[in-house]
């Protein structure tokens, strides 16, 4: 029986400035049970040659956790933007498709699979995405929560700042300022919470010029590719809603 | 005095702390550190919200006691040290029950979504190794909201400006910058063997670059990679911790390597289920019949073996990892009664883990999060078939060593600069990379709080060691540091014209499959010589590597190199510290020492590097000479077991592990497993 093997195929760049280094290569890896397109990606690193022969540079990319809850190694399986870790070879090409993967294309590329996400945090930093904590010694319990808002809460916090949604939302490119949904999202979670609540109105503020919550044009593209399932979309409803609120009210409730 | 002030110089320079690591011990030290007015320079190899600890499933222990079951810190205390067989030095161990409560109170405060009651009160569970509700959780991604709550805050601190103490900003400086994307190489130290700095590369651009620290905190994590294939993340090669080790850093109870139960299999990766599916009632059996065909949920209740349940009828399933790792281990290799698999046509090392008889919203609520994870890579439901798991590496309890300086009462004194600190002067540690609190094996849910709690400690231990300090770092010559520097990238370029035939993927397989083969569950010395003779060999040949990427940006393969070079040398730590430990003592069990052996070896492994010709090697010492902040100290192999007695460890019976659990249990909630007993006295 002959030997079932995988194809890759991968878009690889050397560097941002290295246009002329794009190209596709393809790669072929022995399957192995419960592979993933990390673990031939694993495979191409002990034998970097190409299915053509040629010897090469073994493929960059990122990874982390390897079960989905870091964020860190999404990128473009097939055309759709995802965690790699995640991306069972049986499932995806289970009759030995060809498997391609990209680099995202909304972040400024570092080398092959690898983008630069530090915009996403930028945008954390930029709506305070935190409670703002007298300190860390002991104050004694928190406030009080029902169950309902641990649940409410609970999902909206599992963001791991992973990109798919800004990746597939048409509203962020690169001539736009749009914020994106992951950073709203937050602004709804700490806007939820008893304490983070008391500064609520500095983060929607940051949400209402140029590139903040009104930008989104509704296309829910974002609620689709989001492997945390998180309600992108109520989100961004609910921190629309408020900030509409605190435009017209804000400086009377002050 | 190198400065009155705590934020700058004399000559005006900005002081800052350089921390490693932004897992929960890194980023608590960080957020200890601003708080305490000190600014501090953050590294990290991913960025920090991707950091291992956002693995972390099942929960955080602190004997909140909202059950009102009777447990308390005390308890708590004595449950950690029994669970990890008196190896612990116990005064830290209560300095961390005793903080437990208040981490998670503080945690809640900063917004972490934990499970609440019906009262709005905090929800607790059970985990391994006690009979009390003491885990707090977030779902099952506990780690993750930790490591997001902590994150947060100190994102919050790298918007806000540093303040010297008479209230004047000090301009474009902020209290937190972050450098993501980093790989740690190497200690910068002055003539006298101080922490002064650190040697760092860009891992985008590959530069490597030199920063200056009053001191350095390693919270680098654990080592799990070394064995291959393991639960952690694969940033875990212990690199870090493995290079402060060369230069002369104290490598503690290396030996101690704990192996969970119950994780499922990978091509890149042993993903962890959860003790929590056993803390919320989940069972473990394999069928009584070797041969049975039948899939789980067709082996009728009465042709099960619940074995653990069976052999510790006081704990049960919840037995700590490493005897429910050894009884896994017995039942599957030494009995062959492991799960049949038709695809492979034998008894697999694999035992069903079953949830099917725990209502479907009860898990989605508490367990959502792993049960995802079995869904996703199993391809298999889990809320209607038993889930089959086996035994990975998941953890270490050994590490670098690091000081404590005890109070009267047993707790540690908050604020000394000894606490977290390692013999070489200004570095601290942190998080799993220190050895300090689980002793020969850790109980679940316990490394979240100790890594938590040691940065409680680090960060107020070094802003004293800095307020002492007679010279900054910030005063000692350019020479010094552009020497580590130049060091470092000759090291790099010497990797980068590596043109050996090895392969340093292939040859790190061949080395951690014998590891995870030789060096886990059952330990043998013969064995062990042969493990230890084959880390001779994977050292030698890694000298003939062969380079695949001579990129200048995002070279993984050259990082690798050095990764890999530098788990050589902690394997040896391990295996050479398991072939010398003549004694059976939690996760290390050797099958012809079955027995604790405390007069011989009621002891801290403590190891040096050393190097004889070109081959590395470790050596084992009973006491060495350090200094801490200037002061000349001493310290010795022996553990302070000043506040629990040590005892054997029996699990069969209910309430074993703390005499006061036994007891205090009786009051409140009588006769559950009906025979609780007072017996368990030191
Ligand atoms: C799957 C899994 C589940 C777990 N569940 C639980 C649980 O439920 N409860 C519990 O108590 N414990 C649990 N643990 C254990 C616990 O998660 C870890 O022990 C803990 O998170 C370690 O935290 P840390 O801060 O020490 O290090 P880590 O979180 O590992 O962070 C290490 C940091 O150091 C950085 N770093 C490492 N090397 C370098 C370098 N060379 N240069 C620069 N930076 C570097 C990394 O980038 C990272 O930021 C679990 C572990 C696993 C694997
Ligand atoms: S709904 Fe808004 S945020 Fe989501 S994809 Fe559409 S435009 Fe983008
Ligand atoms: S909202 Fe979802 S898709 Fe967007 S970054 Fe967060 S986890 Fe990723
Ligand atoms: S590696 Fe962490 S999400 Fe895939």
């Amino acid at each position: 029986m002959a030997k079932r093997v995988v194809r890759l195929k991968v878009l690889r760049q050397d560097g941002p400035h290295a246009p002329e280094t794009k190209r596709w290569e393809e790669f072929d890896v022995p399957w192995e049970p419960q592979m993933n397109v990390i673990s031939s990606l694993m495979s191409v690193q002990k034998n970097p040659v190409t299915a053509d022969g040629k010897t090469v540079a073994p493929v960059v990319w990122e990874s982390s956790c390897l079960e989905e809850v870091c964020g860190a190694c999404t990128m473009i399986v097939n055309g759709k933007v995802r965690q790699s870790c995640t991306a069972l070879i049986d499932q995806i090409a289970p009759n030995g498709e060809v498997i391609t993967l990209e680099p995202m294309t909304k972040f400024p590329l570092v080398r092959d699979l690898i983008v630069d996400r530090s915009t996403m945090f930028e945008s954390l930093k930029r709506v305070k995405a935190w409670v703002n904590l007298d300190g860390s010694h002991e104050l004694g319990p928190g406030p009080r929560q029902s169950q309902e808002n641990q649940e409410e809460a609970y999902p909206l916090s599992r963001c791991m700042t992973c990109g798919c949604c800004l990746e597939a939302c048409p509203q962020v490119n690169a001539t736009s300022k749009f914020i994106g949904p992951a950073a709203i999202s937050q602004v709804r979670l700490f806007n939820l919470h008893p304490s983070g609540k008391m500064h609520a109105a500095e983060r929607l503020e940051t949400l209402m010029g140029e590139g903040g919550v009104a930008d989104c044009g509704k296309a829910q593209n974002c609620v689709e590719v989001c492997p945390k399932e998180i309600p992108l979309v109520d989100s961004i409803a609910q921190v629309s809603r408020q900030t509409t609120k605190h435009m017209l009210f804000g400086w009377l409730l002050k | 005095m190198a400065s009155k002030s705590l934020t700058r110089t004399d000559s005006g320079k900005t002081r800052r702390v350089i921390v490693v690591g932004g897992g929960l011990a890194g980023l608590t030290t960080v957020i200890k550190l601003c708080e305490a007015g000190v600014p501090v320079d953050l590294f990290s190899l991913v960025p920090v919200k991707r950091s291992h600890s956002v693995c972390a499933q099942g929960g955080i222990n602190a004997s909140v006691n909202t059950k009102g079951e009777g447990d308390s810190p005390r308890v708590h205390l004595e449950e950690t040290v029994y669970g990890g067989d008196f190896l612990a030095n116990q005064p830290p161990v209560k300095g961390m029950a005793d903080a437990a409560p208040g981490i998670v109170y503080m945690l809640d405060r900063m917004g972490v979504p934990f499970n609440r009651t019906a009262e709005g009160l905090l929800d607790f569970r059970r985990f391994g190794g006690t009979l009390f509700h003491r885990t707090a959780f977030a779902g099952a991604t506990t780690g993750q909201q930790l490591l997001y709550a902590l994150d947060e805050q100190v994102r919050r601190y790298e918007t806000v400006d540093v303040e010297d103490e008479k209230g004047i900003l000090v301009k474009g400086e902020k209290m937190v910058r972050k450098f993501e994307f980093w790989d740690f190489l190497s200690l910068v130290q002055d003539d006298n063997g101080r922490a002064i700095g650190i040697v760092a590369q860009d891992l985008k651009s590959m530069e490597i670059d030199s920063f200056v620290g009053e001191a350095v905190c390693l919270a680098t994590g654990g080592p799990g990679i070394v064995f291959g294939k393991s639960t952690n993340s694969v940033i875990n090669t212990g690199t870090a911790a493995s290079a402060v080790y060369q230069q002369g850093a104290c490598y503690a109870n290396g030996e101690f390597i704990q192996i969970h139960p119950t994780a499922i299999p990978g091509a890149d990766k042993l993903r962890l289920i959860s003790e929590s599916a056993r803390g919320e009632g989940g069972r473990v059996w394999v069928p009584k019949d070797a041969k049975e065909r039948r899939r789980g949920k067709d082996v009728p209740e009465k042709d099960r073996d619940y074995f653990l349940e069976a052999k510790y009828p006081g704990y049960g399933n919840l037995v700590p990892r490493d005897i429910a790792a050894r009884e896994l281990f017995l039942k599957c290799f030494h009995e062959n009664k492991g799960v049949y698999n038709d695809k492979s046509q034998k008894n697999e090392l694999e035992v069903y883990l079953d949830l099917t008889h725990i209502p479907e919203p009860t898990l989605r609520r508490k367990l959502a999060g792993i049960l995802e994870i079995y869904e996703k890579f199993v391809g298999e439901d889990p809320y209607h078939n038993p889930m089959r798991v086996f035994p990975a590496v998941h953890y270490s309890m050994g590490g670098l060593w690091v000081d404590f300086e005890r109070r009267e009462d047993g707790g540690l004194v908050r604020g000394s600069a000894r606490n977290q600190a390692t013999n070489i002067e200004g570095l601290y540690a942190a998080g799993e990379c220190d050895y300090q609190y689980h002793g020969a094996n850790r109980l679940g849910a316990n490394s979240l709080l100790s890594c938590i709690y040691a940065g409680l400690e680090a960060g107020p231990s070094i802003a004293t060691y800095i307020k002492g300090l007679t010279k900054s770092s910030f005063d000692v010559g350019s020479s010094v540091f552009e020497k580590a520097e130049n060091r470092e990238k000759a090291n790099y370029q010497a990797v980068l014209k590596m043109d050996g035939k090895e392969n340093a993927y292939k040859l790190h397989e061949e080395l951690s499959i014998m590891m995870l083969r030789d060096c886990t569950i059952e330990r043998h010395n013969a064995v062990l010589d042969k493990v230890i003779a084959k880390v001779d060999e994977v050292e030698e040949r890694s000298k003939k590597i062969g380079i695949t990427d001579t990129s200048g940006r995002a070279n993984m393969g050259a990082q690798f190199i050095r990764h890999f070079k530098n788990m050589v040398v902690l394997a040896r730590v391990i295996a050479q510290g398991a072939r010398n430990r003549d004694e059976s003592r939690g996760a290390h069990f050797k099958p012809d020492f079955k027995q604790r052996d405390d007069e011989n070896w009621l002891r801290t492994t403590l190891a040096f590097y050393g190097e004889n010709g070109n081959k590395s090697e470790v050596k084992y010492v009973r006491e060495f000479d350090y200094n801490v902040a200037g002061k000349p100290l001493h310290a010795t192999d022996k553990v302070d077991i000043t506040l629990v007695t040590p005892r054997a460890r029996k699990y069969e019976t209910a309430g074993a592990a703390s005499a006061v659990a036994a007891t205090a249990g009786k009051d409140d909630k009588p006769g559950k497993d009906g025979k609780k007993e007072t017996q368990a006295q030191p």
